[in-house]
């Protein structure tokens, strides 16, 4: 398959297949899913720490002296709270509040920010910020200026640290610096996607892959693996980190997905206001719940959930939990049925698989 | 990989035929694209199948695949050690990571079953 047709590849591509990484494609892109066993990678982040290529995610830049204004109208956190070096989750409304996407807020500089967007959502966010314009404030798709990693696990901050000179321990979580890595000029940020503690690296597509095998090569002996899509997926899962098109879609609002702390009423205008504002005083007809499988049996997105004979909802995640080895998820049911040690049904064809509702998220590090 | 003592099917089961009995197990090519098995589903010892049945399904970590019979029969032997080690359907699939066993009359459908040869052609395109 040419280049030219085929997906699209980051620029650690070569690495990934020289790993003997399995590949699939996502979001247009051709992304390692494992480059072993997934169940290892997962546990890697856990006790040690892995590697990822994200650099499929979008990233806009967004400035002008109306930057501040128009990211206030589009997303519903307070941007004026950012100062430069600080980031926030965000996330893009429709004027019925619910997610064309959710993002990261970074401000780099006064009237200069950087949005991190989902991949497989980046055209449409782009065509949504554009058709809200604001005269004093441009948006350019940089997203083929950057590779991102994300080194995020216990041990992330000691091997990271051995190829920056920036004190790691004095960054708390959604700061960032501009500094170096491995001798690149690199945006250093305490955020991730995992529920450990890490770092997600921005940094040029041409510097990426000697980053890589220098973090490789020294994290070797502490436990650090590469680790792909797969094991991406069950860490959120396990930190209840929503996934677009999973608990949040153009179906959801931040309410409902259990991201309210995203939602500032009181910072003026945005787009969505009015529906959240409801919401907030009458409460949502469905709730985001987690759950967990009792006895045998794996609940996947799609499946219904059903409570004493009637259908009630929907699986929005499902999948094994390598960290509490049993099979979890997350779905949608109305409030009354999202206490804590419910009792629900996943409907797998003609099986009936137990599930018990359980506190969001199903797993958080000791130090938080 | 791909043993001459083997039969493909076109949804990545083997087949091994030992007289009337046929063993059912899934190819390397099926358990690398599963992934890590988390869980099998197996029928119970006595079960009977009709052709293109299936007759139990494979959790991985990721997703849920069903396993079919081409052949029709009732099911002599379960592998129970998998219950408690479904790795070891990654580790030796063709192996000890077998499934079913299964008591079969008409051994007609196995000429449509693909040689080790056409099999590995197929997993190549």
């Amino acid at each position: 398959m040419s280049e030219a047709t085929g997906p699209k590849r980051t620029a650690l591509h070569d690495r990934h297949l020289a790993a003997g990484a399995k590949m699939v494609e996502f979001a247009g892109w051709d992304m390692p899913v494992r480059y072993g066993s997934e169940l290892d990678e997962h546990r890697a982040v856990r006790n040690a720490a892995g590697l990822f290529d994200v650099s499929h995610m979008g990233e806009f830049r967004v400035r002008g002296s109306g930057a501040l204004e128009f990211l206030q109208r589009m997303t519903p956190n307070n941007v004026a709270k950012l100062q430069p070096g600080r980031a926030h989750y965000s996330g893009l409304l429709t004027e019925e509040a619910t997610y064309i996407d959710d993002l990261l807020v970074y401000q780099l500089a006064e009237n200069d920010y950087l949005l991190v967007v989902n991949a497989a959502n980046l055209d449409g966010n782009l065509e949504w910020l554009r058709s809200h314009p604001h005269p004093d404030c441009t948006i350019e798709d940089h997203s083929d200026r950057y590779a991102l990693l994300a080194l995020q696990g216990p041990k992330a901050v000691e091997i990271l640290s051995r190829h920056t000179a920036e004190d790691l321990s004095a960054i708390r979580y959604y700061n960032f610096v501009q500094g170096t890595v491995a001798g690149v000029d690199c945006l250093l940020s305490r955020t991730g996607y995992t529920g450990e503690m890490g770092f997600e690296l921005y940094l040029a597509p041409a510097d990426a892959p000697a980053v890589w095998d220098a973090l490789l090569a020294s994290g070797e002996a502490d436990g650090l693996l590469p680790a792909g899509l797969a094991a991406r997926d069950s860490l959120r899962l396990e930190a209840g980190m929503a996934l677009y098109g999973h608990e949040i879609d153009r179906q959801t609002t931040p309410y409902e997905a259990n991201i309210g702390w995203v939602v500032k009423l009181r910072k003026g205008e945005f787009l969505g206001r009015e529906v959240l504002r409801g919401q907030k005083r009458q409460g949502t007809e469905k709730k985001l719940i987690g759950f967990e499988i009792v006895g045998r049996g794996i609940a996947r997105q799609g499946h219904a959930i059903h409570h004493q004979d009637a259908e009630v909802g929907i699986v929005t995640s499902g999948g094994w939990s390598p960290t509490f080895e049993k099979a979890i998820g997350t779905g949608y049911v109305p409030p009354e049925l999202a206490a804590v040690d419910t009792e629900l049904e996943i409907a797998v064809r003609k099986r009936r698989f137990t599930a018990r509702v359980v506190e969001l998220p199903f797993y958080r590090r000791e130090d938080d | 990989m791909y043993s001459n003592e083997l039969r493909y099917t076109e949804n990545h089961e083997w087949l091994r035929i030992e007289d009337d009995i046929c063993v059912i197990g899934i190819t390397d090519y099926a358990q690398k694209e599963l992934g890590d098995v988390v869980y099998i589903d197996l029928p119970e010892v006595g079960d009977s199948f009709d052709p293109e049945d299936a007759f139990g399904a494979i959790d991985s970590s990721k997703t849920s695949a069903d396993v079919y019979t081409p052949l029709a029969g009732d099911v002599v032997e379960v592998n129970e050690a998998l219950e408690d080690s479904p790795e070891v359907v990654n580790e030796d699939p063709h192996g000890k990571g077998w499934l079913i066993k299964l008591r079969f009359s008409d051994s007609a459908p196995l000429d449509s079953l693909m040689s080790a040869e056409q099999y590995q052609k197929s997993i190549e395109a």
